[in-house]
């Protein structure tokens, strides 16, 4: 408990916090939640059958992920080092809450056509720019607060902001899809047509409430002190770019330590609930609550390793995270993929169910026959297939059925995924509990906001951003290997730890006031 | 020091040829995707990858020519060093 107990609180320092962190994991619940309900959203806004459609869905994917949210680091960083950083994330805020609200209200493609993917596709642009402008804001914010020696502690309470901002999307889906309905079924059907509406909407609530707090905040004290001496940068993009001192450091911040954080941070939080979803066929809800499981019990580590990072250094426990990442994500890998695979288990007959429904189409000339098998084996697994075919009139089928099979899995295997997602987030918070004063320390008050978010946005939004769409392409290439996704991350990952080992100090630069 | 000072200035090297040789892997990549799905989806998806490495294949050659120059050999410990 020393880590916590050596020195009073500053006056203040808790609301600075609390006014900048509540609004950081609202915005990443806001991107969170658009993700995690992609599916449904494409068959609202983005049906398949329309290329124009598909298109737009296609740019909303990745244009927001890659280039819009770096572009948000340079817009806001710019606005945030010659406006201040107060107004700055009140803005992005403001702009992340409202166009979350708004995707809510857009009536879907079957109302009103093009006009809806392409105003969804709009907001979707807003959020990812909101979103590269807010993290460098809120860091530099609370950085600028606390007092030196404290700096990893007190920046460590927004690092946790990404984790739990993906905990209360998952928890808010969850709880909605389950709470419309009394009949468990009627409710995700429900919940399918309109009810995933209700976690966009609900974001103006938590908006408006962090919008009241940050108001009421000061801004912050190294910003006005610049402004009181006239010394505030003219142009901050030119100077963090094209002045060489500066450049170098925007370079190692992003090669020698947020490239590695970027893929260690969406290995261990998205590819591994993708992996547990498409590779092992873990029934939807069970992958859902394992990742909230695993991120509960990991949260309180970025407070520990931002905390102890005051005391050696952020240079080697963030290194560490990234080296033991690289160390364990196959055998960790291995181990979820054989906790459920089924391969060589007896399954046991007589609990075998299969039931066929049969629904006409529209028009008559086929009908939808779904075929449900729900089976059990010796380990306790269930699985649950369901196979949609089409049958036409003539009497033919489909030439390629369509196939979902989930298992749900008992205590202790679903146990032992929990495990193995959590060591996975520990490794987050490894290399994600110090970078923010890492980053913070690496350059001057004046340039600080646009110098820190360009390397965290490019080295998370693009580095990071991409390992589940690689991963997934890899796969595919290379179907014989279920774990060949993971040689994307770990060479990522390998090349930044080298970086890191070779340029980067551990010096603590506890004076950022100049 | 003057060890270490020699290994981060001979790394430079392999950070130059690195960003290339990532651009080309790349480049190898969107060609061969493409060519196996010419839709205009795969078209964009490669297209703004493509977009976005060619300034971080950028960054890492100038990265490494920093260190090669000797840019690293000591990290600025105020604003002052930087300015």
């Amino acid at each position: 408990m020393a880590l916590f107990s050596r020195k009073k609180h500053p006056d203040g320092i808790w609301n600075v916090i609390a006014a900048s962190s509540v609004g950081t994991l609202i915005e990443w619940y806001d991107f969170y939640i658009f993700g995690s309900l992609a599916p449904i959203i494409a068959s609202q806004f983005f049906p398949k059958s329309n290329p124009t459609a598909a298109l737009l869905s296609t740019l909303a994917t990745f244009a927001a992920g890659f280039i819009v949210r770096p572009f948000g680091a340079l817009v806001f960083g710019r606005l945030g080092d010659l406006a201040g950083r107060k107004n700055t994330f009140l803005l992005t805020l403001v702009i992340m809450g409202g166009s979350t609200f708004a995707i809510g209200l857009i009536p879907g493609y079957d109302k009103i056509g093009f006009l809806a993917p392409s105003l969804v596709l709009i907001l979707r642009l807003l959020q990812g720019l909101a979103l590269g402008g807010e993290y460098g804001g809120a860091a530099t914010y609370v950085a600028e607060h606390a007092p030196p020696e404290r700096r990893g502690y007190y920046t460590s309470w927004i690092q946790t902001t990404a984790t739990l901002g993906l905990f209360l999307s998952l928890g808010v889906i969850l709880i909605t899809r389950h709470s419309l309905d009394a009949d468990r079924d009627a409710s995700i059907a429900k919940f399918e047509q309109w009810g995933w509406r209700v976690p966009f909407l609900l974001s103006i609530l938590l908006v408006g409430v962090s919008v009241y707090i940050r108001l009421r905040m000061k801004e912050s004290p190294l910003f006005s002190k610049l402004k009181e001496e006239g010394t505030v940068s003219v142009n901050p993009l030119k100077e963090s770019f094209t002045h060489k001192g500066n450049l170098k450091m925007v370079l190692l911040a992003l090669f020698g330590a947020t490239m590695g954080q970027g893929v260690v941070w969406y290995t261990g939080q998205f590819y591994a609930q993708t992996f547990l979803e498409t590779v092992c066929k873990v029934d939807f809800e069970q992958t859902r609550t394992i990742v909230i499981y695993a991120i509960m019990m990991a949260t309180p580590f970025f407070i520990i390793f931002g905390s102890w990072s005051d005391r050696v250094g952020r240079k080697w426990i963030m290194l560490a995270g990234m080296a033991l990442a690289v160390i364990c994500y196959r055998p960790i890998y291995n181990q979820m993929y054989h906790v459920t695979d089924l391969t060589g288990v007896d399954r046991i007959d007589a609990l075998d169910k299969e039931d066929h429904v049969i629904t006409p189409v529209k028009g008559g000339t086929a009908s939808l026959q779904t075929t449900t098998r729900v089976r059990e084996y010796d380990n306790g697994i269930g699985t649950r297939e369901v196979v949609k075919d089409t049958l036409y009139a003539d009497g033919h089928h489909a030439l390629k059925p369509v196939s979902k099979l989930s298992k749900l899995l008992p205590g202790s295997p679903y146990w032992k995924l929990v495990w193995l997602v959590f060591f996975q987030v520990l490794f987050v918070t490894m290399v994600y509990g110090p970078i923010a004063a890492f980053l913070v320390e690496l350059f001057p008050t004046k340039i600080r906001y646009t110098s820190m978010s360009l390397p965290y946005h490019v080295g998370n939004g693009v580095f990071g951003g991409l390992t589940p769409f690689i991963a997934v392409l890899l796969s595919t290439i290379y179907p014989g290997d279920p774990l060949v996704g993971l040689w994307y991350p770990i060479a990522i990952a390998v090349v930044c730890l080298l970086i890191g080992t070779l340029y980067i100090t551990n010096k603590k630069h506890l004076y950022v006031n100049d | 020091m003057e060890n270490m000072n020699a290994i981060k200035r001979y790394a430079g090297v392999i950070w130059i040829l690195l960003g290339p040789v990532m651009l080309g892997f790349l480049l190898r990549t969107a060609a061969r995707e493409v060519s196996r799905n010419d839709t205009t989806d795969t078209w964009i998806q490669w297209g703004v990858f493509i977009t976005i490495f060619i300034p971080i294949a950028f960054g890492l050659v100038l990265f490494g020519w920093f260190a090669l120059k000797g840019e690293y050999d000591h990290l600025p410990e105020s604003s002052v060093e930087i300015e």
